[in-house]
């Protein structure tokens, strides 16, 4: 039964977290929450450290998830700069970096994930950079500028949108990836080859296929990166995007089920009915595809927040959503809705060379996943077929003289 | 600064306060105002910051980006007072504006 004065623990202050505490005053939840984050700041929103923040069009005030208030006026306890350091799920207590202890009725664990960092030599050497948080930013940031190069390991979504922003802020950037392609993990080859040309048309260079053995560095700080084939590779500043680690340590020591992330069922539950968790820390099912998986998104995060709030204060579950993403480089949206778990083919629509085109990833004649350049209409249509589960032709699909709303007619 | 009052589906309003320079759907969110779902936080990327701007007030809210259009067109319960708030940036003349929210954001 749930209880509206229960006192709810959010351990992690990200997006997750903050929108968690947000759902929870807007279901009605009249308990106190107590938000605690490692970082010195109130919640804000990453997405825009490596695109519009970097370069400049947003500030600290705009990334702010809520105003400075907020938090005070709510009811919500902010908790910043301390870590927990265990959970005693048998006395309902969080033991934290402070040497304080809090207690809980309900606790969401919302620690989201942390970059993945080279173990090789050299890697401790000042103006390697990772970017999740603010304060790594603010060091991307300084680093770049005219006649500047950042060299960035790794080719996924940070690396390139990191390299779109360096190169407007003047910058030279140089990526390399280890496989033979870009975006090796998360798209489809059609996408790589589009995302490799389009930047490098803007002055971004490429190694591909290319293994990092080392940092070099003068004075303690980074000067190039050393390759296999014994290559030498310049740099300013390296940024390192190769991935991130989910931040479940504490709940794994607390006995909690753990795969990759913290394990959870549709309604954000743990097995212990005193626990949630949300966000990037979690593993979860995805219904439409029958599997379960690590999402890394905003609107994952959100849609966990919301389930988890409604779950708490006893509302009727939610009907699930499609998965989605997106990606601002230069002049190109990139939107992805679903993921390509089981597709048999791939059709493009569109004309890749005017920056304007769709990729499809279709099961039979079932579209499992999107992956949009500069065309919400494959989007939103893309997005609203993988939820519907309603077949298409895929004729017409790959015919763009033939709208979206014709094809899913 | 701008005064902007929300009404949710349901009639509930919400007048707040909302900084020049932000957006309607930051206004929102900062505010923790239901009904606004922001999933892209701004980015014009998602459609779910969807609002209907009244009649009064059209004209001093902007022209639509094509953008805009093209993703409004496949949201649902779309009329022609159809916005996505991330894309209307606070001014003082926007002071007084009242936004109402569509029943579901997705």
């Amino acid at each position: 039964m749930a209880d509206p004065k229960a006192k709810v623990v959010i351990l992690g202050a990200g997006h997750a977290g903050g929108s968690v505490a947000g759902f929870l005053r807007q279901v009605g939840h009249e308990g106190p929450i107590v938000l605690i984050g490692e970082e010195p700041i109130p919640p804000y929103q990453r997405p825009p450290l490596s695109k519009a923040w970097l370069k400049g069009e947003a500030d600290a005030d705009s990334l702010a998830l809520r105003g400075a208030d907020w938090y005070d006026d709510n009811g919500c306890e902010l908790k910043l700069n301390v870590r927990a350091v265990s959970l005693d799920r048998a006395a309902k207590t969080v033991a934290l970096s402070t040497g304080e202890t809090v207690s809980y009725d309900i606790l969401i664990i919302a620690t989201g994930a942390r970059a993945r960092r080279l173990t090789i030599p050299g890697a401790d050497l000042d103006g390697i950079l990772e970017l999740r948080t603010a304060a790594d930013a603010e060091q991307l940031k300084r680093a770049l500028g005219p006649g500047k190069t950042l060299a960035i390991i790794g080719g996924g979504y940070i690396g390139l949108e990191a390299a779109a922003s360096a190169r407007a802020l003047g910058a030279s950037a140089v990526i390399l990836e280890r496989e033979q392609r870009i975006l090796a993990r998360v798209a489809c080859q059609a996408l790589s080859d589009f995302f490799t040309a389009y930047h490098q048309a803007r002055g971004v260079s490429f190694r591909l296929g290319v293994e990092i053995t080392a940092f070099e560095g003068e004075a303690g700080k980074v000067t190039g990166v050393r390759l296999a084939d014994g290559g030498l590779i310049a740099c300013d500043a390296a940024l390192v995007g190769v991935g991130a680690i989910p931040n479940d340590d504490l709940a794994r020591a607390a006995g909690l089920e753990c795969a990759n992330g913290i394990v959870v069922d549709l309604q954000a539950r743990t097995a212990d009915p005193s626990i949630y968790a949300i966000g990037d820390v979690t593993h979860r099912p995805l219904p439409l595809y029958g599997v379960t998986h690590r999402l890394e998104s905003v609107p994952n995060a959100l849609e966990q927040a919301k389930v988890a709030a409604g779950e708490i204060f006893g509302k009727p579950p939610l009907t699930p959503e499609v998965p989605w993403f997106w990606s601002d480089q230069y002049d190109l949206k990139l939107q992805i809705a679903g993921l390509p778990f089981d597709a048999d083919t791939i059709l493009v629509r569109g004309d890749p060379a005017a920056a304007k085109f769709a990729v499809f990833h279709l099961k039979g004649d079932l579209v499992q996943a999107v992956e949009a350049v500069n065309s919400p209409p494959e989007f939103m249509m893309g997005r609203s077929l993988i939820g519907s589960r309603k077949p298409v032709s895929r004729e017409k699909l790959a015919d763009s003289s033939i709208s979206m709303k014709e094809v899913a007619a | 600064m701008a005064k902007i009052t929300y009404i949710e589906h349901d009639g509930t309003e919400h007048t707040v306060d909302v900084k020049t320079g932000l957006s309607v759907m930051e206004g929102a969110i900062k505010n923790n105002i239901p009904g606004i779902d922001a999933d892209c936080g701004g980015a014009c990327a998602c459609a779910t910051c969807h609002v209907y701007v009244d009649e009064a007030w059209t004209s001093k809210t902007g022209e639509k980006s094509a953008m805009e259009e093209s993703m409004l067109d496949f949201a649902e319960n779309v009329e022609p007072s159809s916005r996505l708030s991330c894309q209307i940036k606070v001014t003082d003349g926007l002071d007084g504006l009242t936004v109402r929210l569509p029943e579901s954001q997705h």
